[in-house]
């Protein structure tokens, strides 16, 4: 009998880095310059083999003929379990990294935490998705204080950015029922540590750039309940365009 | 962008024992981004271990217009070359 609790979490999982990754792939020759263009581009290709891995595994624990693409072009909006700090648009690059680095924050200590899952599995995944993932939050920090502390104009961008995000930051830490039964069971990671950990490199960083967090800030969440934000539809329309237009087509 | 992004010439080691060599060029902000840069633009294919960065203004090199002066005197200065005697057969690798 599939185990639903573990399937649910490992889509869950994979729904995050999913839609991060597609976001970023949109900035595939839009980049500033070509140093960033590539350099987005590869960390949308990490994201995505993280989010392939996590699929194939869904598709084995199913075991009913499902394969890793069905996950990604198969089902409609409200079967996607991703937050909404994943789907926010890309905007300029200000909005595009602090984005990444909010979501970086989490995902690294995410991971590094994963790899200690007891899901022989989720624990290789999360060991091998983390030396990716300690790389993107290193780019993403040296970003943010580069453009925090930089002109008054980066400043400004940056400073609205954050004002704009940081509302989406609290729901990665906000455990789904199915994930505090996991929890339990040490398959997956505690979300208070993580918070703990998320929140002073956050805060270090912030400081560093000259950049302020606002105060009583409100959180934004649904996306782990399958209810996601308008920009949501737009994304899935891009990506499963073929499949809609060419049902079970192949290349 | 030059304005603001200058440019960085790119050194990369191959491996342990080889020397760190030329591979291009490219904009960073600062010699720490330019090592993230060139991480991502010249070693996706696991070109290298090790990255050297040095902005491109602080290289002194010698001039074209010198070119008959530098290097036409060594051309009939074949005798620099050591190549007037016999290697014994058990030397191999000369």
């Amino acid at each position: 009998m599939v185990n639903k609790d573990l399937l649910d979490y490992t889509i869950q999982l994979a729904d995050d880095v999913m839609i991060l990754g597609h976001r970023l792939s949109e900035w595939t020759g839009h980049g500033p310059v070509l140093e960033q263009d590539i350099a987005l581009t590869n960390i949308a290709l990490d994201l995505i083999g993280e989010a392939r891995n996590l699929y194939q595994y869904a598709a084995k624990l199913e075991d009913n003929g499902k394969t890793e693409d069905d996950y990604p072009y198969k089902r409609d909006v409200r079967e996607w379990t991703n937050t909404l700090l994943v789907e926010q648009k890309n905007g300029d690059f200000a909005q595009t990294i602090v984005r990444q680095f909010l979501f970086d924050c989490y995902h690294y200590y995410h991971l590094e935490a994963l790899s200690k899952s007891n899901d022989e599995q989720i624990a290789f995944i999360g060991a091998k998705s983390v030396k990716e993932a300690r790389y993107h939050l290193q780019y993403s920090a040296e970003w943010m204080v580069r453009l925090g502390d930089g002109t008054e104009e980066s400043h400004t961008r940056m400073q609205k950015a954050i004002e704009d995000k940081i509302h989406y930051f609290e729901e990665l830490f906000i455990a789904t029922e199915t994930e505090a039964r996991l929890i339990e069971m040490g398959v997956a990671p505690d979300l208070s540590l993580i918070r703990e950990k998320a929140y002073a490199k956050l805060k270090t960083v912030i400081q560093e750039s000259t950049l302020s967090l606002p105060e009583n800030v409100y959180t934004q969440k649904g996306g782990r309940d399958g209810m996601h934000t308008e920009h949501f539809g737009l994304i899935l329309a891009e990506l499963q365009y073929m499949q809609k237009s060419y049902p079970n087509m192949s290349w | 962008m030059n304005k603001n992004l200058p440019l960085y010439e790119i050194f990369i080691r191959s491996k342990n024992g080889l020397h760190h060599k030329h591979v291009g060029s490219l904009h960073a902000s600062d010699p720490q981004m330019a090592i993230m840069n060139a991480r991502d633009v010249y070693t996706r294919r696991q070109e290298g271990i090790s990255i050297w960065v040095i902005e491109s203004k602080d290289i002194t090199a010698s001039n074209p217009a010198d070119s008959d002066a530098f290097y036409a005197p060594a051309e009939d200065k074949v005798y620099r070359h050591p190549t007037f005697y016999d290697l014994p057969d058990e030397v191999k690798h000369m």
